[in-house]
Order: C-alpha cells, then structure tokens, then sequence
C-alpha cells in the first residue's frame, strides 16, 4: 500500500488532486493511443478521473488500502476509451489531432518539426490497429504497465497479453515497413 | 529500412504525452471537490466570478487572487482554482449575463438559506432597467413584514451583479446600500442600464411612488416597462397603493405593485 493511498482512505476530498497529479498523464496517454485524437483523449481522461473518484468515495477504507492503484485507474480508463470508439464512426486521425503542441520555431525548427512528423505517423500506425492489439501495445510500451498490471487490466492471461503485445508489434513493424516503401516508390 | 521491435519500442515510448492542463481543474470541478474562477469586466468593474458543477456560486470584485482563495474557503469550505477553459465558457455567459442575468445561468445557491433563496431567485425577476423596493420583494414571497430582513438577505447576496441585488432600493424610493462597493456603485450599475438615479430619487423625494395612465386605469412603479410608455399628457402620479386605488385605479399585472405602501 502506497502513501498516498493511507492518505486517500484517510481524507478522500483534499489528496485525490495527489492522484490526479500522480496519473493524468498516464492516463492521458493512454486513452490518446487508443481513441487517436487529443480532444476526444482529454474528455476521457477527464470522465475518467472523476468516476474514479466518485468510486472511492464509496469504497470502504480497507478496499482502499488493497487497490491496485494504477492497473485500477488505468482499467477505467480503457473502458471508457474503448467505449468512445465503438460510438464513434470509424476513426480518422488526422496529424493535427495527434500532435499539437506548440511549435517552437527558435530551436532546431527543422529537427523540431522531424520530431513531430514522425510521433505523428507513428501514432497514425498505432490507430490502423485491431483495438485489442492497440491498447495491449500501448499499455505495455507507451506507459510501461507490466504484464501483471496489463493481465489485471484487461481480465486476461499474461501469456495472452503477452501474445497481444507481441502481434501488435509485429503489424505495427508491417505498417512502418509497408510506409517506408510507399515514400521509397515516391 | 525496417525497424527491429526495439527500436519500435522506444519510439512507443515518445507517444507518452503530459495531459493538458484543464484536466486537473475540470477534475477538480467535475468531482465537487474544488469550484473554479475566472476574471470577467463588468459594469460594476473587474470581477471574479466562481462556479461549481452546480452553477455559479459567487462573484466579488477582483483583487489578490490568494486573498479571493483564502474567503472562498472560509465561505465554502472548498478551494477555488482559476481556469482557462472555464474562463472561456464563463467569460461568454457573463457577457451575455450582466444584461440578462436569469437567463440560461444556472446558480449554486446551496450555502443560503431557503429564505436567502427565495429573496434571491426574485431579484432574479427584477429586468434590467428597473427598480422594486425591498418590500415588494417581502410580499412576493409571501412575507410582506420581512421587509429587513430581505434587505439583509440581499446584502449577503453572495453572487452580485448575476443576481441582480443593485435592482432592489429603498421602499422610500432612495437607492440605498450596496455590498459590492457601496451605493455609488448601486448608481453607476442602474445607469448601466439606462436608469438615472437622480431623476429616480427625486422623483421619490416628491412622495410619489406610483405612476398610472389616465387611459388604462392601471398603476405601475414607476421604472415598469409600462410605465414608461405612458405619454406624458396621460401620465398620473401616485403616493401610494390606496391612493391609487381610491381614484379607481388597478395595478398592474407585470410589475405587481399592489400591497406596497
């Protein structure tokens, strides 16, 4: 048990902003990699992190104690975003969507800018993955959840996350490949 | 050249993004544990203007913004953070709001009493460009000899200038007191809106409290939207109800000033 757990099961309403400190990015990441645009990305994260805390206020203290923070936090958010896509017409990621930080033009403009391309690309790639496959990827390499967290997230084996991930990786690398050929043709 | 797996990985490992800064706060206010604040203009100068999930709870006028956040929790019980996606929603409500005020606002009046309440949800009637005296604000709420304590209930009004509190004034017809900056903001903030406090005192001062139109038989206070469309060769002049009454007028059914004396 953590500190910041004693301290939600103690005092609920004044340490849940530790908890969102803590994990909004995490989560933010992780709901981006599955539903490909920020905007949507940041509702979900948002409704996330509420329910959340609309479930620990129900909780008693023991259960608070014995939570798994992350893997819990993580599969509510996972829900929810795959929620958001099966409600959702199918996907269209644009690059503007996936990254939109602002561009400094000072430093490196031109690395910058590579840099930015090619997140991009890659999370273009990662959307054009079957969902399952996705989330297992984006769990495991994007945030670096374990197996274990990933096994209790999702509500199955390890061996067959680990199998997940692994396919995942193996259809992301086609994709790459297959876009490196196009620009080759070009 | 096809990237080995490793490689993919670490580049996974860049798609690991800070969340934008609105979702603390929106957590924060979605979660009824911290309200929010923005800095808004108004005619009664800058404001602050803070709201929880429920709806505004409270405007004051800007300053320190620790200083706002100290109060607020001595008020509320609950932090107040400042917020830029809010500031763009409420920015646009409250523009729209200092004219029109009741409409589409929703406000969280749950630290008030229900008498607080009811004194404050029929201010909210009171439409810009006029006046009513506290004691038509007593009787409306089925109170008529709570005439002080509606003035007290307006004084802690704690979502001024939204709830339109500038619009009640003495049951004499003077202006009166105001919590956010004292009667001469009171004056500034009804000549805001097309009412000149001068004409209206001294229209007081006279012991008229009523005006009617010879053409209808119908009394108004004299800042009703009817009344101004009386032409001035029709327009009659009024010191009380029973006045009015005795010279076989009605009240009228829009501003209600019947049973003020």
């Amino acid at each position: 048990m953590s500190v910041i757990q004693q301290r939600l099961a103690e005092d609920l309403e004044s340490s849940f902003v530790e908890v969102v400190r803590a994990y909004q990015d995490a989560v933010f990441s992780i709901v981006l990699g599955i539903v490909g645009n920020r905007e949507d990305a940041e509702e979900v994260t948002q409704d996330a992190l509420v329910r959340a805390f609309k479930a620990l206020r129900g909780y008693e203290r023991q259960r608070i104690f014995e939570l798994r923070l992350r893997p819990w936090l993580v599969q509510i958010a996972v829900n929810l975003a795959r929620n958001r896509l099966r409600r959702r017409r199918p996907t269209v990621v644009s690059l503007d969507d996936v990254v939109h930080e602002p561009v400094s033009t000072q430093f490196e403009p031109h690395d910058h800018a590579e840099r930015r391309e090619e997140k991009g690309e890659l999370a273009k790639m990662l959307a054009e993955l079957p969902v399952g496959y996705r989330v297992a990827v984006v769990l495991r390499h994007v945030e670096g959840l374990t197996y274990e967290e990933i096994s209790e997230v999702l509500h199955k084996p390890v061996g067959t996350v680990k199998v997940h991930v692994h396919r995942g990786l193996i259809a992301l690398q086609r994709l790459v490949e297959s876009d490196e050929r196009e620009v080759l043709v070009r | 050249m096809t990237p080995t797996t490793a490689e993919l990985e670490i580049r996974l490992q860049t798609l690991h993004e800070p969340a934008p800064d609105a979702v603390l706060f929106d957590v924060l206010i979605g979660s009824g544990i911290a309200d929010a604040f923005v800095r808004a203009t108004s005619p009664a100068g800058e404001l602050y203007i803070a709201a929880s999930a429920h709806g505004v709870t409270c405007v004051r006028s800007a300053g320190d913004d620790e200083n706002f956040r100290r109060a607020y929790r001595a008020r509320f019980g609950r932090d107040v953070y400042s917020t830029s996606r809010l500031q763009f929603h409420l920015r646009s409500l409250a523009g729209g709001l200092i004219k029109e005020p009741s409409r589409g606002m929703v406000f969280d009046l749950r630290s008030c009493s229900e008498f607080e309440r009811d004194v404050l949800l029929k201010a909210l009637e009171i439409p810009a460009g006029e006046v009513r005296p506290y004691g038509w604000i007593a009787r409306e709420i089925g109170n008529p000899n709570a005439v002080r304590a509606v003035g007290t209930a307006l004084g802690h009004n704690p979502i001024p200038v939204l709830i339109p509190c500038h619009r009640v004034v003495r049951s004499d017809g003077l202006i009166g007191q105001y919590s956010l900056g004292g009667p001469a903001r009171k004056r500034a903030m009804l000549q805001s809106e097309g009412l000149d406090p001068d004409v209206l005192e001294n229209v007081a001062r006279r012991g008229i409290r009523f005006v009617g139109s010879d053409t209808t038989g119908i009394y108004c206070f004299p800042t009703c939207r009817n009344a101004k469309r009386i032409t001035p060769s029709h327009r009659v002049e009024m010191r009380s109800a029973a006045d009015a009454s005795a010279r076989g007028y009605r009240p009228c059914l829009v501003c209600r000033p019947a049973g003020v004396a």
